[in-house]
């Protein structure tokens, strides 16, 4: 039995969010459709955690779908480096499904409660499968179930305010062109190699160096990839999207969808394109190097002169996904490992502040801009205390995780030549304590509100498990670390 | 050269769509035309895949008894039953948006829908006078 459940793992952390998605609709009862959310987000981030136990045994897990051989058939693929993704979306939307408890129901009518875990299962389900699947075209699939899950999410938040839609409609109109450019791109890739499969396609592209259809291909999937990951110029329809959809999906989104990009974006860079160095060495030193500083200043920007509180945290997401890629255009072990820290600190930050954030809008029940925060952080304790801290890990201050990710990220920049990069990652954090001690002060430092609100451990419950991840992470990183050296070191490999 | 500019006119119908299609989502403000233009766009590589799978004097891919038949590529037709299917689903949702958006704003043209949303958050943000959320209770 035992056995069974281990050898089918890497198909069954796709499998239980996408076959409970179906359940879920069947049977509208509020309650029993978040019962079956939970336990099924529970569930695969069990599976998760038994997958990073066998990864640390097998270091490479190929899961043959059907069992039809791999180059022919669709091949899922779990190593050292998929893990991480897996581990954080999991991780995360288990968190988010326990916050949704008090919040969906706040925000959604009754009768299409249901309908919105089935999307949310369908969500998290694509965003793993994007991250596991080992087949270039599987992966479009994946692409495509998630962000279509994920617009039908933001959309929802249309019952609070109108904007929703345009933001939804946005989201929905530049993802679609953004997987079609990867599809152009997968086209012309199996044009010229003749597979699909990512491992093949590796070993087939090695001796067509200087092909112009391949080249062409590269840029289309890169750019492709990047729309979905919101680097810089590409970022345009994150903020909407992050702002006006409906609480709990604004922290389950800002926390997982852009990762799982990311991460397919290191992995078309440093694994299925591995063998034509002088196209990536061009590609990260000429697009993505300077794409990703911009893309702090701005993000970073954007954040301080923004007075919605959520869209600024989503300018603030643009910016943290500009460090992310900035250590994977480094391009060496250090600074890749650096990128995959980041990337599972950010994730819990964000969500931390995300849940700070939109359980104050609740408390309050209005949109949170900078006005309407003013002297809540007395009648707040618990929220208040958890979004400080949280603060402070997005800054970069020492005993919290964005300090480990932050440390390891200059460490590796000065380490490969950069001093000039730590220096800008240094100017840029700095700045965002500005938008960071603006929210703070105006919350703890203004009159405090004659109001009297009680706050509901529901509520905070997850917020706290948050924060406490953060605090833990920041004190003994040892596992984060371990795990993305190791992981940069299978990505990499022979080559540096 | 001109032969073989003109052998690969798969290729430039595909390249005029491509453009056409994603003109029409650039350049276009009504919310119904940029559908409409994502559409054509991933029509044409649909087209581009059906071309890929074409070999010369190649038959549809059903097993005959003849040995020396040559027989077209079957893959990228698959592939692209299912890239169909996706793109039904996209144009399904945006057209399901639109049809929303117009509900709530009274228009699908991208101005007038920006000039509304601008109008409410100046009113709630520049003025510090907030809208009270449709929240429950």
């Amino acid at each position: 039995m035992m056995d069974i459940l281990i050898k089918n793992l890497p198909i069954l952390v796709v499998l239980c969010p996408l076959m409970t998605s179906l359940l879920v609709v069947l049977i509208p009862n509020t309650f029993f459709s978040w019962g079956l959310t939970t336990l099924s987000t529970f569930l695969t981030f069990l599976f998760s955690i038994l997958l990073y136990k066998e990864i640390q045994i097998h270091a490479y897990i190929s899961y043959a779908i059907g069992k039809w051989i791999p180059p022919v058939g669709i091949e899922y693929i779990i190593d050292k480096v998929a893990i991480i993704p897996v581990i954080i979306i999991s991780g995360i939307s288990f968190i988010a499904t326990i916050y949704a408890y008090k919040m969906i129901p706040e925000e959604i009518e009754k009768k299409s409660i249901s309908k919105v875990y089935s999307l949310w299962l369908l969500a998290i389900a694509g965003l793993i499968g994007l991250v596991t699947t080992g087949d270039a075209f599987n992966l479009f699939v994946f692409l495509e179930i998630s962000s279509l899950a994920s617009v039908a999410l933001v959309a929802m938040g249309a019952q609070k305010d109108k904007q929703a839609l345009v933001a939804a409609y946005n989201y929905l109109i530049i993802g679609a062109v953004g997987a079609t450019l990867y599809v152009i791109g997968v086209g012309l890739l199996y044009g010229i190699t003749g597979t699909l499969n990512m491992t093949d396609l590796t070993n087939r592209i090695t001796d067509l160096n200087n092909n112009k259809a391949l080249i062409a291909g590269f840029g289309f999937m890169i750019i492709g990839i990047m729309v979905k990951a919101a680097v810089f110029p590409l970022h345009i329809w994150l903020p909407r999207a992050y702002a006006y959809a409906p609480s709990a999906v604004s922290v389950l989104l800002a926390a997982t969808a852009t990762k799982a990009s990311l991460y397919i974006l290191a992995r078309i860079l440093f694994s299925i394109f591995e063998n034509s160095e002088n196209l990536i060495n061009n590609t990260l030193l000429f697009v993505i190097l300077p794409l990703s500083i911009i893309a702090m200043f701005a993000g970073t920007i954007m954040a301080i002169y923004e007075k919605d509180i959520k869209r600024l945290l989503a300018h603030s997401s643009v910016a943290q996904i500009g460090y992310i890629a900035l250590a994977f255009s480094i391009g060496t072990k250090a600074s890749i490992a650096a990128g995959f820290i980041h990337m599972f600190n950010h994730a819990i930050i964000k969500a931390g502040l995300f849940i700070a954030i939109t359980s104050i809008g609740f408390y309050i029940k209005k949109r949170v801009t900078i006005n309407n925060l003013s002297g809540l952080g007395r009648a707040l304790p618990v929220t208040f205390f958890c979004f400080v801290l949280c603060s402070l890990s997005l800054a970069g201050l020492p005993l919290t995780a964005g300090f480990i990710s932050k440390l390891y990220l200059i460490k590796a920049s000065i380490s490969s030549d950069g001093i000039w990069i730590a220096i800008l990652i240094l100017i840029s954090s700095a700045l965002s304590v500005v938008y960071l001690w603006k929210m703070i002060e105006v919350l703890w430092m203004r009159a405090p509100k004659k109001i009297v609100i009680k706050e509901n451990p529901k509520i905070y419950l997850s917020l706290i498990i948050i924060t406490f991840l953060n605090i833990y992470f920041g004190l003994d990183a040892s596992l984060v670390v371990n795990g993305s050296f190791e992981a940069a070191e299978k990505l990499i490999g022979n080559l540096k | 050269m001109i032969s073989s500019t003109i052998g690969i006119w798969n290729y430039w119908i595909v390249f005029c769509l491509m453009m056409i299609g994603l003109f029409l989502v650039i350049g276009r403000k009504n919310f119904l035309k940029k559908i409409v233009g994502l559409t054509i766009f991933q029509t044409s590589v649909f087209l581009l895949y059906i071309t890929f799978g074409k070999i010369k004097g190649g038959t549809p891919p059903i097993l005959n008894t003849s040995i020396d038949t040559i027989y077209s590529n079957p893959l990228p037709h698959v592939l692209i039953l299912t890239a169909i299917v996706v793109g039904v689903a996209t144009t399904a949702l945006g057209l399901s948006l639109v049809l929303r958006i117009n509900s709530e704003y009274g228009s699908i043209e991208e101005d007038d829908i920006s000039a509304q949303d601008l109008v409410d958050y100046h009113d709630e943000i520049e003025t510090g006078k907030s809208i009270d959320l449709k929240f429950k209770q």
